[in-house]
């Protein structure tokens, strides 16, 4: 084929357009969820890159991205099912292949003895996934409890910290105002929550003159570029949070008429120490919240818009209660001392210079500097505004404060120091993303069990609001197997999967009959403690048969999962299926825009692998559930695509909120429509309403927004989202913990002495919980890990191309203390913590806090796995810090074993570690723990030796004889 | 026209994602196909035509990190031209930009030693260097999109750090941020005159601080420093209505 453009430029046609197409879908290489472009040429992919019209990516694209070809080449993809061999042990990787008919075959009977027995049997963990509606969904209609994704050793608690103070969070929930922010701050390790999005917002930032704080440990990704690098000693962001709010509060710089309008400021709490008042807030006799008017001097319901509410002051109520308003426990609470920036310096690392300075810094830009925008709104009392006033300073926080043991009170410290600034949903600072902000919490309770096959009431996972919604037996025991939602983690809203295994081969609180996971590495780097997760994959009991007797495994790829499981589901690539992103899952919308958006198959399926939401809809049809089944038992969908387009969660809202009605003219609320599909994939595979101007901005109580938010069924009412700076359900566990509360209380004085420590109505810090029990004379080092920005979330590794950027990991610390320790640079060191012992090679640096090590996390890998040779750096170099990280915390005397994680939400605490290095021996080099060699899988085709990637013939530009002669040195 | 690229570095994070583009591109470009040497073994290593690397300067605490995309630097005086002993290797009168004609190299790895960048890549599986071409089977295509006749690595740099453009018009969007944002060129000591230019981390004033109005009375304790406050806030409140009128 010519090229038109050869007239003009003398060019040979490079491509040949007529073979190729161009189809749009959305990227899986993480959890960002860009819109994709993918150029393919004879069913291979030519080239992938960033849809410029996609409200994510905007026309950009990562690393990870780009290498989307080689996941598609990679010679880890699962090709058929497989069975361990019978007679073979878990773990040795012997397996054999069986056709899906009877691979379902026998997962369907033995689901169905379970469903007809007990539910709860089946434990269904899911891991990065991205449909956890779903998979939910089937978990609820199978009846088990035992289900929840990754979300429990993620990030839950940056969900339930924003959910549970103003009703939004960091990424999925809310973004800073990347456009409109002067100052950003942003704490701890955050490279992929969201990829794109945040690397888009820093540029803006950088080009508009904004100020980038960066706070970590450690500076490397997005903190090269700060403009100021505060090197923290992890797990005490909660106490420099806490003091910027002391400096704040004692220079008077904060938002009066915000917190007055918008927070629980104003309402009171009783001091009735010894009774099931204490610490409540003061309601009358119609349950309605109050405040003191000024005017009167009377108590008002605080939703009484004539009412001028008292912020400050001490009252009586009206039987002599004692009563605060909640800002003057705030002040009185954080002016004290221990909050001032001289006497936290010692513990954060941060001087008190530089911490009083940073909230004075943040305090001018949001005072001094506020931008406004000129679009009149109306709040939820009815007080006209004529504009938006905004407070420019904007925060971003995500794993590196989630995963330690205090990460749900140190979230909510930092939403205090936002809300003081007026810095929520204000133009400039933290946005809410639709569907939120939602109510304080969103109304759904965690599902408890119901009997033999019968669905759950509502999803295994939810919000709960007090120690009535907790999900524990008669006794006060756990019913979930991760033991989330008991005593030990009540607010445990994302699930405990980092328990699952611990629990179930322990029996405590039970035994389970089959785990089923999806996109999980547990028996790896998703694990911690990652060599006795393994041994107990294998334990056996007395009758021979393993603790969990069945294990089953759908990946696309061969992990270290894969070789310790019985039954092996193939699962397709992202390019090989139709999926959704779902509202009602987690959303990507933007703030100013409602968003979601599909997958489409790309590239035609080429092994005899399936997607795994056809595997959900066809077993859940088998087994009957009733959203998925007729009266007479047939199937109400023909496949997983006619369920997304037909099934309604409620009449017109469904998995998709875009294209809805007959004729796809609706949006958000709307009939079925039979093309829906076909619309999403003729507007790029998204869907983006755009929000009006006036509906941008202070939605926690913007009336009109409000309205239409409770109209499409974001939220279940219009009344206004209260930003809570003091939490009465926290309060409620706490006076659970202290024998006090009207209704279920613990039993263990364990969980009596953790309800009242850690369940502070108002944020506050402590050591995190491991620190607080090794010694620390011994272990002096922090140990923290991340994923490099070219592979986070990228749960494929190793990518043919990605691993040449990195295919061993180092253990890096700061230079002048190696030295100090004799620690040269490359040297093979033992890293040791109270739970084990790894040997890795240490690289000096200098952007790392000298009190902390670190590495990056997932490089590791078991030998053989991946389709990487058994010699790969990965498996001979690469180490896992897992290995020194307890699922359970070092043991107390009289006291049961606890799980490492926070106490009110149960997140991983996977940053609380603490560690001791000492130089290996002369000759001591090499990775340990080492493992066996994970052999390979039938079917599988042998890694090559060398790549030659193309799609077609290379059309090479020749030099002409002329310029050859005439120039080029001749 | 003197085609080529200007690199941010006050907003390059070290992601890769240049590098991965270019490498996807251009294994299926007019170079490619990029070889990939144990792409699962012991040392995987391969052919790519724009490498980051990362740098820090100055000790803890002071310490920065430096990101630095490195790729063809397309010279106006291309050692790499004058050493090619075949002619394969040429300076489009065109546009500027530096190429290897496949059909006439032989692999000598003389381009290489010139290059003070470590632009070339020898494809050890064909025996011919290979280097950054600038998307030049990208940027004339007119049978792509407008906006996408750009090298792959402007196109998805997602803090929008890399430009594309003509160094010859004064106007250009790459003379326009040279000029405006001192961009320079690396290495000019070695005489090659690169084309290519970073630009550096922009500097920030020092950011104004609110003003302090905490009583540094050191006397009084902390409690009694905290009540003051609060009966100052209390007074406060009585008026604090008549501020928050409608607007």
């Amino acid at each position: 084929m010519n090229n038109p453009s050869d007239a003009t430029t003398g060019l040979p046609a490079f491509e040949n357009h007529s073979k190729q197409v161009v189809k749009t879908t959305t990227c899986y290489m993480c959890a960002c969820r860009c819109g994709i472009k993918v150029t393919l040429e004879d069913n291979q992919v030519r080239f992938i890159q960033g849809n410029r019209d996609h409200p994510v990516n905007k026309g950009v694209l990562c690393a990870k991205g780009n290498a989307g070809i080689m996941k598609q080449q990679s010679p880890a993809k699962l090709t058929q099912p497989l069975l361990r061999k019978p007679g073979t042990e878990r773990g040795a990787g012997e397996f054999e292949p069986i056709s899906w008919d009877a691979a379902l075959q026998m997962l369907g009977k033995r689901l169905k003895h379970i469903r007809e027995t007990d539910p709860q049997q089946l434990a269904f963990f899911t891991g990065r996934d991205q449909m956890q509606a779903l998979t939910g969904f089937w978990a609820s209609q199978f009846g088990t409890v035992n289900w929840a994704a990754h979300g429990g050793f993620c990030s839950v608690n940056m969900a339930a910290g924003g959910l549970y103070s103003v009703g939004q969070s960091f990424w999925e929930f809310g973004e800073p105002d990347w456009d409109n922010a002067k100052y950003f701050m942003m704490w701890g390790v955050a490279e992929d929550h969201a990829s794109n999005p945040i690397k888009i917002g820093l540029e803006k930032l950088k080009r508009n003159g904004a100020k980038f704080v960066a706070v970590n440990p450690v500076r490397t990704g997005y903190q090269a570029i700060a403009d100021e690098w505060v090197g923290i000693k992890p797990g005490t962001d909660g106490l420099l949070a806490l003091s910027f709010v002391h400096v704040l509060l004692k220079n008077d710089q904060f938002d009066w008429d915000f917190l007055t309008r918008y927070t629980n400021g104003t309402q009171l709490v009783i001091d009735a120490p010894g009774t099931s008042k204490d610490g409540m807030l003061y309601r009358d006799a119609d349950d309605e919240l109050l405040a003191v008017d000024l005017d009167t001097d009377s108590f008002k319901p605080w939703s009484d818009v004539s009412a001028k509410p008292a912020l400050f002051g001490e009252y009586t109520g009206a039987n002599g209660e004692k009563l605060k308003t909640v800002m003057t426990e705030l002040a009185e609470k954080y002016l004290d001392e221990q909050y001032a920036p001289e006497n936290v310096a010692a513990e954060t690392g941060i001087s008190a210079e530089t911490i009083e300075r940073l909230a004075l810094e943040m305090a001018h830009v949001a005072f001094q500097e506020s931008i406004v925008i000129d679009t009149p709104w109306t709040d939820w009392a009815g007080r006209k505004h004529d504009q938006f006033i905004g407070r420019p300073v904007a925060m971003h926080a995500m794993r590196g404060i989630s995963a330690h043991s205090n990460g749900f009170q140190t979230c909510r410290a930092i939403h205090l120091v936002q809300v003081l600034l007026g810095a929520i949903d204000s133009p400039g600072s933290h946005l809410a993303k639709p569907p939120f902000p939602r109510h304080i919490a969103p109304p759904v309770k965690p599902a408890k069990p119901q009997g033999p096959n019968t669905p759950l009431k509502s999803p295994p996972l939810g919000f709960p609001m007090a120690p009535e919604d907790l999900v524990i037996d008669d006794d006060g025991e756990p019913l979930r197997i991760d033991k989330a939602y008991s005593w030990e983690a009540p607010i445990a809203n994302h699930g405990m999967m980092h328990m699952v295994i611990s629990n179930a081969v322990k029996g405590d609180p039970y035994t389970i009959d089959t785990l089923m996971l999806f996109m999980a590495n547990m028996s790896w780097n998703s694990s911690m403690n990652t060599a006795e997760v393994q041994e107990m994959l294998r334990t056996k009991g007395e009758d021979g048969e393993y603790k969990i007797p069945f294990i089953v495994t759908s990946d696309a790829f061969h992990s270290e999962m894969v070789n310790y499981s019985d039954l092996v589901l193939p699962d397709t690539t992202y390019l090989e299926r139709f999926d959704t992103i779902s509202i009602l899952d987690r959303p990507i919308s933007e703030p100013h825009a409602v968003c979601d958006s599909i997958r489409q198959p790309i590239i035609e399926i080429d092994r005899d692998v399936r997607p795994w939401q056809e595997v959900l809809i066809e077993l859940g049809t088998e087994l009957g559930f009733p959203a998925l089944t007729k009266e007479d038992g047939s199937a109400k969908f023909k496949g997983y695509e006619d369920f997304i387009v037909n099934w309604e969660k409620s009449p017109g809202i469904g998995f998709l909120a875009g294209f809805r009605g007959t004729q796809g003219e609706k949006s958000l609320v709307g009939e079925p429509n039979p093309n829906q599909w076909q619309d999403y994939i003729d507007n790029g595979c998204f869907f983006q309403q755009d929000l009006p101007p006036e509906h941008r901005y202070y939605r926690f109580a913007n009336k009109s927004y409000l309205e239409w938010a409770a109209s499409v069924g974001f939220n279940a009412h219009d009344g206004p989202i209260v930003m809570e700076l003091y939490s009465e359900v926290v309060q409620k566990f706490r006076l659970a913990g202290q024998g006090l509360y009207d209704g279920p209380q613990p039993k263990h004085e364990t969980d009596k002495q953790r309800l009242i420590k850690y369940f502070d109505p108002l944020p506050f810090w402590y050591q995190p919980i491991e620190e607080s029990r090794v010694d620390n004379e011994e272990y002096t080092f922090h140990a923290v890990n991340q994923r490099p920005m070219f592979m986070y979330h990228s749960w494929d590794s190793q990518n043919s191309w990605l691993r040449q950027i990195m295919a061993q990991n180092y253990l890096y610390m700061n230079r002048a203390k190696g030295v100090s320790m004799g620690i040269e640079d490359m040297s093979w060191v033992w890293l040791e913590s109270h739970n084990g012992k790894v040997r890795c090679q240490v690289k000096l640096m200098e952007g790392c806090n000298p009190d902390t090590v670190w590495t990056w996390n997932a490089i590791g890998k078991q030998s053989g796995a991946w389709g990487l040779d058994k010699d790969a750096p990965e498996s001979t170099r690469g180490f896992l810090m897992n290995h020194l990280i307890s699922e359970l915390l070092p043991a107390q005397d009289g006291e049961r074993s606890l799980t490492n994680s926070d106490p009110v939400t149960g997140q991983a605490a996977w940053y609380d570690l603490k560690v001791k290095i000492t130089p290996a021996k002369l000759g001591e080099t090499g990775v340990y723990p080492t493992f066996d060699t994970i052999k390979p899988l039938p079917g599988m085709s042998d890694s090559p030796d060398t790549l030659r990637y193309a799609t077609h013939e290379p059309v090479n530009l020749v030099r002409s004889i002329k310029d050859t002669l005439t120039k080029g040195g001749l | 026209m003197k085609l080529g690229l200007v690199i941010d570095l006050d907003t390059c994070v070290g992601c890769h994602a240049c590098a991965v583009a270019c490498k996807q591109w251009n294994t299926s470009g007019t170079t490619g196909p990029l070889s990939d040497y144990e792409p699962y073994g012991k040392e995987p290593s391969g052919v790519w035509f724009n490498r980051i690397r990362h740098y820090e300067v100055d000790e803890y605490p002071h310490n920065k990190t430096i990101n630095t995309p490195m790729s063809c630097m397309h010279c106006d005086d291309a050692a790499c031209v004058t050493v090619c002993p075949t002619g394969a290797s040429y300076k489009r009168e065109e546009d500027g930009i530096v190429l290897v004609d496949q059909s006439k190299c032989m692999g000598c790895n003389l381009c290489a030693w010139a290059c003070p960048y470590g632009a070339r890549e020898l494809d050890q599986e064909q025996g011919v260097m290979k280097k950054c071409t600038l998307c030049v089977d990208r940027i004339y295509d007119v049978n792509l999109p407008k906006e996408d006749r750009q090298p792959a690595c402007v196109l998805t740099c997602p803090t929008s750090a890399r430009f594309f453009g003509d160094f010859d018009d004064p106007n250009s969007e790459v003379s326009t941020l040279v000029r405006e944002r001192g961009g320079y060129a690396m290495m000019p000591e070695v005489g090659y005159n690169p084309v290519n230019k970073y630009l550096p981390p922009r500097e920030r004033p020092t950011a104004p601080q609110a003003t302090k109005t905490a009583e540094t009375n050191g006397s009084a304790d902390a409690s009694t420093k905290t009540q003051s406050l609060l009966g100052k806030w209390l007074q406060k409140q009585k008026s604090a209505f008549d501020s928050l009128g409608e607007r």
